[in-house]
């Protein structure tokens, strides 16, 4: 066969996936970047004044926007952390103990399969207080001596904190998986090797386990980062719908307001916010990259 | 440092849950390793001297039995804490850290008294590393080297540490045949190097041959025999070890005692000498004999026969080396093993007759003659003299020698 005989099938057989990504991913992005930048645009007669920056503008001098991108950065820097953190303390725990092992896999699995806007509801009970009720966390606190606390509708340190508990319970179970199973697959060998030359406890894990595992602690960095900078559903599953309301509105949350929302109708506004957001998950992620080449090891 | 192991036994948990007998790996395994000699622990897959290696490091707990290591009871002793340096047969080596890192790992761990400051850990790492030869490869990564290469790493991550003992797991079977064969003499000189007692574990009996003091040949967790290799490879104390050692394998066949003869099939090959049981090491003086009458054209063997049961016929498995045949063209010729001509491989300096015989255990024997005394075969029938140090006599049923 030709060179170029074998070129076309190539392009043949790429194209049913060139269509669909075309369609459903390349175009929709080259639109929303053109509707970023369409001043004035109204939806019913789909026309617009001009063209250039006012629309970031707007959205970059929108309180709501500046609100939502705090709440955002505050929700990735704790939980992202956080959560690889303690999933990874757990897994060290799942892997060392024999018993009961699978059972606990099982339980800590659990909340990966539960639906979360209903795990949002159950926080919600937990954590609230009304006039006439509290909530178990409540109760707890005043067992300890401490004042009730609302941490639905009171202050934003107290609702952060729910935001923090709730987004970190619900990533955890994957996180695990995924590190309980990486964990198994070092070569014992190597742990052998590191007894035999009388290597303490932390540094068999800091030089040995740690390096080994490092290509699936940072996969699970970088899909935490993105994850959380794409949180939405969680915080409606906590505070409703009005998020603005709440001050606990993320980003993407602005922009489905911007579409939908109350103040809906703006798909103008909604595309720079959008675009700033792939702006800064694409930076951090380059951040990750550069970072991850000092200090992962792949095999 | 001298080892001493007495009596040690490993048992296993049966895979098998339904059976509640327990697997035993080594079975009461008695042996003292004299110091900074190099000992090879030979045996089939499964025998259990990989266990034995692992009960010496700590790795494995003896389910009972002690471990010496000189006067100190090692035995309850974790592997952290006795000393010893391992290499493992997959070498084991950090793969995210380089050769300097990987051979300063165990200095790293060293603390209290022994700790090293980082330019003592640098001149030892570099000591060791010349030992082995790979001073030039200290920044490449595992992975960027040959299995040879990884090998000496290896060994010097376990030297480093001047262990009192060095223990190799199969240490040469990841390696090419040309590359073993280098790699072998090189571990030879490192142990002369260095005097450790070193502990080596291989099913290759060419390899435990061509380079160990002493062999310890084992099977189902037990002891076969133990020697220098050529002495186990000279008078193989049962069937199993004369099988074992040897390339190509020895060829056993079924005969019998009696009329004061040794009959394979039909055919008589020698005397026999029997004398009542004094002892093993009569027996060695007794064979090496042999070999003068040999010399003095005269053909026999003697044995051993407790019983005395010289006019009873004695059912025995006879083993022959293959360079125990003599090939003779005089077919009338007395005490001679008539076999069935099949082929002839040349191989240079030696041949190879291969032939079968009804009395034959196994499907072909062979025989390897000095090319220049390669007899010209017409017919189907090759006639040999057995060697009668090569030859060797083993109850038929405790495979025991006689």
């Amino acid at each position: 066969m030709t060179n170029k005989k074998q070129t076309l099938t190539a392009w043949l057989c790429l194209l049913p996936a060139i269509i669909f990504l075309g369609i459903f991913l390349v175009y929709p992005m080259i639109d929303v970047f053109i509707y970023s930048f369409e001043e004035g645009y109204n939806f019913a007669s789909q026309s617009y004044f001009g063209l250039g920056s006012y629309n970031y503008s707007y959205v970059l001098h929108d309180p709501y926007f500046i609100q939502a991108l705090k709440n955002t950065f505050i929700i990735v820097l704790i939980t992202v952390p956080l959560s690889t953190g303690i999933a990874l303390i757990i897994s060290l725990a799942l892997s060392s103990i024999t018993k009961l092992r699978e059972l606990f896999q099982t339980i800590f699995f659990l909340p990966y399969v539960t639906n979360t806007l209903a795990v949002g509801l159950v926080f919600m009970i937990l954590f609230q207080k009304t006039a006439y009720t509290d909530g178990m966390v409540n109760v707890l606190i005043n067992l300890f001596g401490g004042e009730s606390i609302d941490f639905i509708d009171g202050p934003y340190p107290a609702k952060m904190f729910v935001m923090c508990f709730y987004t970190i319970w619900v990533v955890l179970p994957f996180k695990i998986l995924i590190l309980t199973s990486n964990l198994a697959s070092v070569d014992p060998i190597y742990y052998k090797a590191a007894q035999i030359d009388a290597t303490p406890k932390w540094r068999v894990f800091f030089k040995i386990t740690l390096p080994m595992i490092s290509p699936m602690i940072f996969y699970l960095a970088i899909t935490g980062f993105i994850g959380a900078f794409k949180a939405y559903s969680d915080e409606v599953a906590l505070f409703g719908t009005d998020l603005n309301a709440a001050g606990m509105n993320t980003i993407v949350g602005y922009i489905y307001d911007m579409l939908y929302g109350n103040s809906g109708g703006y798909p103008s506004y909604a595309s720079a916010a959008a675009i700033i957001l792939f702006a800064i998950v694409f930076t951090i992620t380059v951040i990750n990259l550069l970072v991850s080449e000092k200090t992962v090891y792949y095999q | 440092m001298k080892i001493v192991l007495e009596n040690l036994t490993k048992k296993f948990p049966n895979r098998d849950k339904k059976m509640k007998e327990d697997v035993i790996a080594v079975n009461s395994f008695s042996h003292e390793i004299t110091d900074g000699k190099l000992i090879g622990l030979l045996g089939p897959s499964g025998c259990g001297k990989s266990t034995v290696l692992n009960l010496i490091s700590g790795l494995e707990k003896p389910t009972s039995g002690k471990i010496f290591f000189g006067d100190d009871d090692v035995t309850n002793l974790p592997p952290e804490n006795r000393g010893v340096g391992l290499v493992f047969q997959n070498y084991a080596l950090y793969p995210h850290l380089n050769v300097m890192e990987n051979i300063r790992f165990p200095l790293e761990n060293l603390r209290g008294k022994d700790k090293l400051t980082k330019d003592q850990m640098e001149v030892k790492v570099l000591e060791t590393a010349k030992l082995v030869q790979i001073e030039g490869l200290l920044d490449r990564k595992p992975g960027e080297m040959s299995g040879g290469q990884q090998q000496r790493v290896a060994i010097a991550r376990a030297l480093v540490k001047k262990p009192r003992v060095l223990l190799l797991d199969e240490p040469l079977s990841n390696l090419d045949a040309r590359l073993r064969l280098q790699t072998r003499e090189e571990l030879k000189r490192i142990q002369l190097e260095t005097g450790i007692t070193t502990l080596f574990v291989t099913h290759d009996q060419e390899e435990a041959m061509s380079i160990c003091d002493s062999i310890v040949v084992m099977k189902e967790g037990r002891i076969m025999q133990h020697g220098a290799p050529q002495e186990v490879y000279d008078h193989p104390q049962n069937l199993f070890v004369a099988k074992f050692l040897g390339t190509p394998q020895i060829n056993v066949f079924k005969g019998q005692i009696r009329d004061g003869g040794l009959f394979i099939g039909k055919d008589r090959v020698m005397d026999v000498n029997a004398t009542a049981a004094n002892g093993a090491n009569d027996n060695r003086v007794q064979k090496e004999e042999n070999i003068d009458r040999v010399q003095k054209k005269e053909n026999s063997i003697r044995i051993q026969n407790k019983e005395n049961e010289k006019t009873v016929a004695r059912d025995v498995y006879v083993a022959v080396r293959p360079e125990g045949f003599v090939a003779v063209s005089d077919t009338d010729l007395k005490d001679i093993l008539h076999c069935d001509f099949m082929k002839m491989e040349v191989m240079g300096r030696d041949t190879s007759i291969i032939c079968t015989h009804e009395a034959f255990e196994g499907t072909v024997i062979r025989a390897i003659v000095p090319s220049e005394s390669r007899p010209q075969f017409i017919g189907g029938e090759v006639c040999f003299k057995l060697k009668p140090s090569k030859v060797h006599v083993f109850d038929a049923e405790t495979e025991e020698v006689l």
